[in-house]
């Protein structure tokens, strides 16, 4: 991370995330982002002239996305990480009410009760997880071809290239959602957020 | 590892939901499953949907979509070095009477041979009816003399690294090229200009970029994606385990 110009922090600051869960996203991140990164190089003309290598930059892009679940299933053995993912599954009439806003382009806090995680965090990580778990089980039969009908590579990767394509832009959404809320980032970074920023977001919240 | 308190209250009794996350973890598998199941006839209502649109798209957007048309751009090597006609040479060697060195200008006076077929990379994409145009190997080859003896041709690059292979009866079909164009324009850098091989009967990767060897040898020395797996006798729908309709 770069060292930032400290801004001074509100008086009372509440404990959003533990060590845990923010090294199982920083982990994941990381990973993600060489995914991404060797992807483009794999697959848009341009950055593969740049770069070559092709035998490299495939055993790089392979490693990182079979490493990709592991920080999050390291993470288990913490229980306030577990915690978080008991959050994420479980939704209650509020993130309805959350998500009827959205559609309305309801912006006021009031209209977008949420809990520790508002309806559309849990939607993404859940439908994130899922289709990770695609990509590494398309990435395995576009990896391992001797060990699945030949036939199955073709469909495996144009899975694998549309549904990146998908990944790509809903991760450019979360990044951007994330540059837009640095009290939502310190949460991540360091730990804590404010007490304000959090009954104003996640009003149901009760840290 | 798990600083919080074990005996913590649970928080806001939100976990009593219904587990929507779950479903939609499980939903997203299952559309992914039967994304790979629908594959085929998905990916052929979008093949021939996008070719048709990146005919018509100038921005060339539509080329980097998945299957959008187009070629794509395969090195081995960190950077491949830029040749012109004043410094390209392809050396013909090996077991032959008479080893020569051509320039770019002595290639294009040769008689040229133009072909349209489709181009099929083992990884999937097809670019339809694409125009090559260059000098048959065939007479390169019989311009050099092939002794008796030899069984097969080995063609190298001036990226440093790539190599492949036909053999001698596959090197002397009339539809393999020492290609110096393609698409109808001279060949570019990115597409293996100045010269290439084009082996229109099989998987693309036999099409060496950049070729600047071709040496006849006794028997087939396998070439570069070839020590990595794939087949050395890459006809098109008979090989690597794949079906595609054939090119030539």
């Amino acid at each position: 991370m770069t060292p930032r110009v400290d801004v001074p922090r509100p008086a009372t600051e509440v404990r959003r995330f533990t060590p845990a869960a923010r090294h199982v996203h920083r982990a994941t991140a990381a990973l993600m982002g060489v995914c991404v990164v060797t992807a483009a190089c794999l697959y848009i003309p341009q950055f593969a002239e740049l770069v070559g290598r092709r035998e490299l930059v495939v055993r790089v892009h392979e490693w990182a996305g079979l490493a990709l679940p592991v920080p999050a299933l390291a993470g288990l053995v913490s229980g306030a990480f577990r915690r978080d993912l008991g959050l994420l599954n479980r939704f209650g009439p509020h993130d309805r009410t959350w998500l009827r806003a959205v559609l309305r382009r309801d912006r006021r806090p009031g209209s977008r009760p949420a809990g520790k995680f508002n309806a559309g965090q849990k939607i993404y990580a859940s439908w994130f997880a899922g289709a990770t778990l695609v990509m590494l089980g398309t990435g395995l039969l576009m990896w391992f071809t001797h060990l699945t009908p030949l036939r199955w590579r073709t469909s495996a990767t144009f899975v694998h290239d549309w549904l990146a394509l998908t990944l790509g832009i809903v991760l450019a959404g979360h990044i951007g959602m994330a540059l837009a809320d640095p009290e939502a980032r310190h949460g991540l970074r360091r730990g804590t957020v404010s007490r304000e920023w959090a009954e104003r977001e996640h009003s149901l919240w009760r840290p | 590892m798990n600083p919080e308190q074990p005996g913590a209250p649970e928080p806001q009794g939100e976990e009593r939901g219904r587990p929507i996350g779950r479903r939609v973890l499980l939903g997203t598998l299952g559309l992914g499953a039967l994304g790979v199941v629908t594959a085929p006839t998905l990916q052929r209502g979008l093949e021939s949907f996008l070719a048709g649109a990146s005919d018509k798209d100038p921005t060339g957007l539509t080329d980097l979509l998945p299957n959008g048309g187009g070629f794509r751009y395969y090195s081995v090597t960190a950077s491949v070095p830029r040749k012109s006609a004043t410094d390209y040479r392809l050396t013909v060697d090996g077991l032959v009477d008479r080893p020569h060195s051509y320039t770019l200008a002595d290639l294009r006076a040769l008689p040229q041979t133009r072909l349209v077929r489709d181009v099929q990379c083992v990884t999937g994409w097809r670019v339809p009816g694409t125009p090559f145009e260059g000098v048959r190997l065939s007479r390169l080859l019989d311009a050099a003399g092939v002794r008796p003896g030899a069984g097969a041709v080995r063609f190298t690059c001036f990226d440093g690294a790539y190599s492949e292979s036909l053999t001698l009866d596959q090197a002397r079909r009339s539809d393999v090229l020492v290609a110096l164009r393609m698409q109808d324009e001279d060949l570019g850098h990115a597409h293996g200009g100045p010269a290439r091989l084009y082996v229109a009967p099989m998987y693309f990767y036999k099409s060496a970029k950049w070729l600047s060897g071709i040496t006849v040898t006794r028997d087939v020395r396998p070439g570069y994606w070839e020590e990595r797996g794939y087949d050395v006798d890459a006809w098109v729908g008979r090989s690597n385990g794949r079906d595609d309709d054939p090119t030539s």
